[in-house]
């Protein structure tokens, strides 16, 4: 499957993830491709976990967008394979995460589990003075951590 | 458009993939398939794929939902949290894994026909992830011992013929990897905590142990689709040895439990505790059949 440059792919790109609002679809690497063929256009989508309650508004948020930019003949499908990753996570992603206050993931995925330290910045101050207060938090895809020198709670998108 | 509130964005028109049942976020259950290629692959019988997934989705959906039952009433608000993710990453393989099976055996019966609509000798499921919680240390112990057996599973599913149950093995395994250190985690702290708490931690794993051997016991549909699940017995068993030793625990030293005329929880032959558990995991449909929300 090619993945194209066009003006579907643009559209679709442009939706927002339903729980992460400040990242595109693009951004979080959940567009797997978007295929435009004589008018009618598939959209690609890899879910991040597999019980991510979201991806049912990402298909419909998707549909509907194609819609608006005026397709006709529009099918959204779901590509498990390969499975999403952190890894997936565009930099301009990343930089949003952090702007918004979300740390982002290391890249290496799931390689990082495990005893290693991980070095993970504070997302207000920027002091590495950090520490896990939760692996599993709001979000399946996320954990919940704490600054100790400026005191802020704060939510980090875990590797996987 | 509105993006930036996700209640705003439910009232954006357009059609959904499956029709406009959504009233509000979170509540249009898309099929968890959705436009992925259905297609059975050469040399694989349908009915043994469907049976098959039947099974490890039922371990999944009957796991998770035993560790929903922990909301509300887990020693910390972190752990309540932690238990519920691990809940619904099991619950995404299991419908998964039952659409799946829908599809294999041709009778399109969906996630939700073979989670409401079966009765307890239909389930499928180890009877390991059947048994009452216990305390939260028989918690640690049965997600240590399941989260270990079914990472090593899914590791050799991944290269099944089947690109479904290969992609949901794929994302699966990545799952399992925070489940098992989270067990860990706590068999470690409880393990070489304090002696009562030692104590406790022992009492969960000799609880669990007798139901371990019914994961590496092979059934005819496994074997027939080159899955034997006795390859595991020895790795998964030499993982949670070494996760024991650490730990300060001892390895139990149990009898399995027995089977019920050579037949047991693949079989459909289940322990008392999957009948109330699928009563109140069923009530709802079953009062409201044909409902949608």
């Amino acid at each position: 499957m090619v993945t194209t440059t066009t003006r579907a792919w643009e559209a679709a790109a442009a939706v927002t993830d339903p729980e992460l609002p400040m990242l595109t679809l693009a951004d979080l690497g959940v567009l797997a491709g978007v295929e435009e063929s004589g008018g009618a256009v598939t959209a690609w989508l890899t879910p991040t976990y597999s019980g991510c309650p979201a991806v049912a508004e990402m298909a419909a948020d998707v549909d509907a967008r194609l819609r608006a930019a005026g397709y006709t003949d529009v099918t959204v499908r779901l590509r498990l394979d390969p499975p999403w990753s952190t890894d997936l996570i565009s930099a301009e992603g990343r930089r949003k995460l952090a702007e918004a206050g979300i740390a982002p993931p290391t890249a290496g995925g799931l390689l990082q589990l495990g005893p290693t330290r991980r070095v993970v910045s504070c997302p207000q101050c920027g002091s590495t003075d950090t520490e896990e207060l939760s692996r599993f938090g709001s979000t399946a895809c996320k954990a919940l951590w704490r600054c100790r020198s400026c005191r802020e709670p704060f939510d980090r998108i875990k590797e996987i | 458009m509105t993006d930036d509130h996700v209640y705003l964005t439910l009232s954006e028109a357009g059609p959904e993939p499956e029709g406009e049942a959504r009233w509000a976020y979170g509540t249009g259950f898309a099929d968890p398939l959705l436009g992925v290629d259905t297609a059975l692959p050469d040399g694989v019988e349908g009915a043994d794929l469907a049976a098959y997934c039947q099974m490890l989705g039922d371990d999944a959906l009957v796991l998770s939902q035993r560790l929903i039952e922990w909301c509300t009433r887990a020693p910390e608000l972190e752990e309540e949290v932690a238990l519920a993710n691990l809940g619904l990453d099991l619950l995404g393989q299991a419908r998964r894994l039952l659409t799946r099976a829908g599809q294999a055996d041709g009778s399109g019966r969906t996630e939700d026909d073979f989670a409401y609509w079966r009765e307890d000798h239909e389930f499928r499921n180890v009877r390991l992830v059947e048994a009452p919680n216990g305390d939260f240390a028989h918690t640690v112990a049965r997600i240590l011992a399941f989260a270990t057996a079914r990472q090593a599973l899914y590791q050799r599913l991944v290269q099944h013929a089947d690109p479904v149950l290969a992609a949901v093995a794929a994302a699966g395994v990545k799952e399992l990897a925070y489940h098992r250190e989270w067990a860990q985690e706590w068999l470690l702290r409880l393990g070489d905590g304090t002696p009562y708490s030692h104590e406790r931690m022992q009492a969960g794993l000799d609880a669990v142990w007798p139901l371990l051997d019914e994961l590496f016991t092979p059934h005819p549909v496994e074997l027939r689709l080159g899955t034997d699940p006795a390859a595991l017995r020895e790795p998964v068993l030499a993982l949670l040895s070494d996760d024991i030793a650490e730990a300060t625990l001892t390895v139990p030293d149990a009898a399995p439990l027995a089977y019920v005329g050579g037949r047991a929880g693949r079989d459909g032959v289940h322990t008392e505790a999957l009948g109330p558990l699928l009563a109140e995991l069923q009530v709802v449909a079953r009062a409201h059949p044909g409902a949608t929300w």
